[in-house]
């Protein structure tokens, strides 16, 4: 390894592996390493081995839970939204060549003791049960407004300005409950709290809209998955990487970020060797977050999420037995100031054995006891036959980097899906090449 | 009209064994002395035409490099023999130490790939059979205890080299694979009940699902 790259990535989550495969495609030598002896790092999905090596020490899986390799489980519970970020990404770099994938069968929302399916249009709002007949015409009119709206004609408008107004002011125009603005905010908008209703209602726009373009594409939900669990996802562009020139190192050690007399970076120490580069790119862990033993402390931390991995042996109570779907906890629901989330899948998407479901429950923590806040989430799954629960801190970096060529990437944050994973690719993107990310259509050097 | 047959085939050794080469002669009939390692092309494909008119196109997964430099023998990328219908274990008949690799590769498969995979053990260079330090009967032994197929190649000279291919062809099963398995790509979606991003990326307006 003691070479010469001219960018070195530390760790192989799904940024990190996005922002490798990318910079390989565009020609640049790519040093691609991992302390782990598998790609994914905290995005990774483990089979039962690991699973239980990672939360039970020595005690070994359960034989009842069946065969090791059925088993791709989540760290990080999400959902690709199919008109989002990462499909157009995962379709510009072709690593749909490596990958499969199927939708996630449901979106409900928790309200009043029970969870309903989520409206996605003015047709499906009409026949919820979440809103009585006279707020069903309120909201009807609600999203022909947001279907209606085209920015060069004023007509659409309504007296709104989307930029201008807050959200509160669009839920005021058209007389919406504080109910309805919960589905709609959250498990529409997938806001985690309530933040955005003072804010400018464009952004809220946008993210319906994402939402309800996702929910047209395939029908069932806004979401679809990749088969074998989500870490498949930095496996395909670990690949993408490589078969562009990209070297893979796996479980290596990283021992030092080595700096010269300004603190700008000059490359990597793994035992005696030394592989140099004009920058690194890597994840929080690799940058002292945690513990002592990444040398000098570039991360600092934001918060914390709990996330409880739960193995049932029966679907979702309420969801008509879907074999995956997403549930949200509105916090006003519940008494919270963040949304609860739950995932569910199955071995419909090849993660698990059959007739075994995976919930991954989570939120943000916000006291000193954060099991007990995701308690009302579980207590939707019925009996839990397993529970692995992690509570992880969310770091981010401490500077651009732009200063020392040492450019760190964000945990993975508690929202359901990849967008923010892909705003983390293009401004990390931004800050080391200087320029915005442009995703240019993949010359396919394969020979048929 | 004769069967045409799809199956994924994984290539596995250590670094300058040959893989690349061997799949170079095979697909390409080519060979080149300083090729430093594995290029980019995701897979590659080539057909093999059975005696009886089957053609059986074998779509061949490179490791393009990402397990050069593992410390452990782990696999550490699932994806990659995920669905393998049969691999090819190289050992460079020169290097004692490439055959212990490839006992640690065939392991590996045998723990963790579909049971039904068809596994060729092949030692390459066999054009530098001067400098040999594994030999045939050694090799042969081992892949009979394993139950794998095994022969020596040259992607040198192309000794060897497409009669692998062939004979692990004809040990795989003449059915059609199931959708499920092999020929990833080219079976396409449509016969899995997956969704095609590409397809949605093309028609915004969207399909209906294919549940």
């Amino acid at each position: 390894m003691d070479e010469e790259y001219d960018y070195i990535v530390l760790g192989t989550g799904l940024t990190e592996c996005i922002l490798s495969g990318l910079l390989s495609v565009e020609g640049k030598k790519v040093l691609h390493m991992d302390r782990n002896d598998y790609y994914g790092g905290d995005s990774a999905s483990l089979n039962l081995t690991q699973l239980y090596r990672k939360f039970r020490g020595d005690q070994a899986a359960p034989s009842e839970l069946g065969r090791d390799r059925d088993y791709a489980v989540d760290l990080v519970p999400k959902f690709i939204i199919a008109s989002g970020e990462l499909t157009k990404i995962l379709v510009h770099t072709k690593v749909t060549d490596y990958l499969e994938f199927k939708q996630i069968a449901g979106s409900y929302v928790f309200r009043d003791g029970k969870i309903s399916k989520v409206p996605s249009n003015e047709m499906e709002a009409v026949r919820s049960p979440l809103m009585g007949l006279f707020e069903k015409r309120r909201a009807k009119k609600f999203f022909e407004f947001l279907q209606g709206w085209k920015d060069e004609d004023p007509a659409t408008h309504q007296g709104i300005n989307l930029d201008r107004d807050s959200m509160k002011t669009v839920y005021e125009k058209f007389g919406l409950e504080p109910g309805t603005q919960d589905f709609i905010g959250h498990a529409m908008a997938l806001y985690l709290d309530d933040d955005y209703i003072t804010k400018s209602a464009r952004p809220t726009y946008e993210r319906i809209v994402l939402y309800t373009s996702s929910m047209a594409r395939y029908g069932k939900s806004p979401y679809i998955y990749p088969l074998y669990g989500l870490g498949e996802l930095p496996q395909a562009f670990a690949r993408l990487s490589a078969v562009y020139g990209g070297t893979y190192m796996l479980d290596k050690p990283v021992d030092e970020i080595v700096t010269d007399a300004d603190g700008k970076f000059v490359g990597v120490r793994s035992g005696p060797e030394v592989a140099k580069a004009k920058a690194v790119l890597g994840d929080p862990s690799y940058f002292g977050a945690g513990s002592g033993d990444g040398g000098k402390v570039r991360v600092v931390e934001e918060g914390k999420v709990i996330r409880a991995i739960c193995v049932l042996k029966h679907p979702i109570p309420g969801t008509e037995d879907a074999d995956s779907a997403q549930i949200i906890i509105p916090q006003n629901q519940v008494g919270r100031k963040n949304d609860i989330y739950i995932a569910i899948v199955s071995s419909t998407h090849n993660v698990c054995a059959k007739d075994v479901y995976i919930a991954i429950v989570s939120t943000i923590v916000e006291t000193d006891r954060p099991e007990m806040e995701i308690a009302p989430g579980l207590q939707l799954l019925g009996q839990i036959y397993e529970k692995f629960v992690t509570v992880s801190p969310l770091y981010t970096p401490t500077s651009d980097g732009k200063a020392d060529n040492i450019f760190i990437t964000r945990s993975y944050d508690a929202t359901s899906h990849f967008e923010t994973v892909v705003e983390d690719v293009q401004d990390v993107w931004q800050r080391v090449i200087g320029s915005p990310l442009v995703l240019k259509k993949r010359e396919d050097p394969e020979v048929q | 009209m004769s069967k045409q047959l799809q199956y994924k085939l994984v290539l596995l050794g250590e670094s300058a064994v040959g893989k690349s080469s061997l799949v170079l002669r095979f697909v390409k009939d080519q060979f080149d002395d300083y090729r430093e390692s594995t290029i980019g092309a995701a897979f590659l494909t080539q057909t093999v035409t059975l005696d009886d008119g089957t053609a059986v196109k074998f779509e061949i997964w490179d490791t393009a490099g990402q397990e050069r430099y593992k410390v452990s023998t782990s696999l550490s990328a699932p994806m990659y023999y995920r669905n393998a219908n049969c691999a090819v274990v190289v050992y460079d008949i020169t290097q004692a130490a490439s055959l212990e690799k490839a006992r640690n590769w065939i392991r590996e498969l045998q723990r963790q790939a579909d049971p039904s995979i068809v596994i060729a053990l092949c030692g390459n260079k066999s054009d530098l059979a001067a400098r040999r330090q594994v030999t045939q009967e050694e090799a042969q032994k081992y892949a009979e205890e394993e139950g794998l197929m095994w022969t020596e190649t040259s992607a040198k000279t192309g000794e060897g080299v497409t009669d692998i291919f062939t004979a692990i062809a004809k040990k795989l099963p003449t059915t059609a694979p199931p959708a499920t398995r092999g020929g990833v790509r080219a079976a396409g979606p449509a016969g899995r009940a997956g969704v095609d991003l590409n397809k949605q990326a093309a028609n915004a307006s969207g399909d209906s699902c294919n549940c």
